[in-house]
């Protein structure tokens, strides 16, 4: 199983990014292997709008099945809950934090947007 | 002619400006309140309300049986407005721009479009001025595509006067496009000054004759009058900072009808634009 975090680096123990939409880069991990996957975000950071929705068909192009950020908006949880990823909000304040709270089982998945929408 | 009232900083004037120039014109005029995010025209004007119109954009509505997730719509796309992983996409009306490209590159012929409400255009009548005023529904974003609506439904033959929104981004741009001439107001301020070389700049990038109008005289410093002077641009009507302005601001008042003296500035103003207008020629 894949898992996606938001991140503000390219390792492990790089900060996480509170952001999912506008996030610097994905680090996907491999629960099996450990394998780590860097993923830029570049292209969706000037974007006008809509860069949940991008990022959420990035992660899930990525083949996620769990998405572990700070927030995450109505129209990225509409398409992650299509493409059957869970999200799970955590303040971890690193990948490897978020990483442990989630092997912990201390992280609930969201049923919801935990943000509003927001225009440019 | 067709007259837009422009501004880069908002809360320098140009409702204000826009219906008392409307009030002072003493004929039929038109006055179309294209800051669709607020108008606000109307709390002024107190016309009878003759006519309410929803406006709306196509968007997609994607067969999901016809479709077999080529994507090329998603792609298509530069608003984000689908998205797809492997099924047919979802539609995220909302930030769809209507225009109808996704229905085109799709080779199964799987997409078809429905109206998407975005907004409502209520039109006013208050003696010889007809107000036609944008009202963007809420969580829309598409101010553009109202203002182009409210001024499809300009009757040519009239003099009209274009109420736009602050700032000089799309939907004010939209606001400006194809006018005869545009009044800048602005404020004696530094940010009057820095958002007034803004909007200068986009007017001129229009290639559209305009002049300045310096409102609230008496504050701030003078570089606004020395920016004018050393760029050519006709100051033409300065409004002194009088208090009982924005007291009848506060109630929803006109000038030229609260304080009856300062109607002749207005007509004045008409005359300046007649003469700036006809020359033809941007400052």
């Amino acid at each position: 199983m894949k898992l996606a975090f938001t991140t503000l680096g390219e390792k492990l123990d790089s900060p996480l990014d509170p952001s999912f939409g506008r996030a610097r880069n994905f680090l996907v991990y491999d629960l099996q292997t450990q394998a780590i996957e860097i993923i830029s975000n570049k292209q969706n950071l000037d974007a006008a709008q809509g860069a949940g929705i991008q990022a959420a068909q990035t992660i899930a192009k990525a083949g996620a099945q769990a998405l572990i950020t700070g927030h995450c908006g109505p129209k990225a949880f509409r398409v992650l809950e299509a493409a059957g990823i869970k999200v799970f909000n955590t303040d971890a304040t690193t990948v490897t934090e978020a990483l442990a709270r989630y092997q912990a089982e201390t992280l609930t998945e969201a049923k919801a947007a935990n943000i509003e929408g927001h225009w440019a | 002619m067709i007259i837009a009232v422009a501004s880069g900083k908002g809360g320098t004037g140009k409702t204000t400006i826009s219906v008392n120039l409307a009030k002072a014109f003493g004929a039929p005029v038109q006055l179309l309140d294209c800051d669709v995010e607020e108008p606000n025209a109307h709390l002024f004007l107190r016309g009878v309300l003759i006519g309410e119109e929803e406006i709306s954009i196509a968007v997609p509505e994607i067969n999901a049986t016809a479709c077999n997730a080529c994507d090329d719509c998603v792609k298509f796309c530069q608003f984000n407005a689908l998205a797809s992983f492997c099924s047919a996409p979802l539609v995220f009306p909302e930030l769809c721009h209507g225009c109808g490209g996704c229905a085109l590159v799709c080779p199964r012929d799987a997409i078809r479009e429905r109206d998407f409400r975005i907004g409502v255009i209520n039109t006013f009548v208050n003696e010889n001025i007809t107000l036609k005023s944008g009202c963007l529904d809420v969580g829309v974003s598409l101010a553009s595509a109202l203002v182009n609506s409210v001024k499809s439904r300009l009757d040519k033959g009239v003099t009209a006067i274009l109420d736009a929104p602050p700032g000089t981004a799309c939907p004010a741009v939209a606001t400006l496009r194809g006018v005869d001439f545009v009044l800048l107001v602005t404020e004696p301020t530094p940010f009057g000054l820095h958002d007034l070389k803004l909007a200068v700049d986009t007017v001129r990038e229009l290639r559209l004759p305009f002049g300045v109008v310096i409102n609230r005289v008496g504050i701030g410093d003078d570089r606004v009058h020395r920016f004018c002077a050393d760029e050519h641009i006709p100051v033409l009507l300065e409004i002194p900072d009088d208090r009982r302005i924005a007291e009848a601001y506060s109630k929803g008042e006109l000038i030229v009808e609260a304080l009856p003296e300062y109607r002749v500035l207005f007509e004045r103003l008409w005359q300046a634009i007649t003469r700036e207008a006809g020359q033809g020629t941007a400052p």
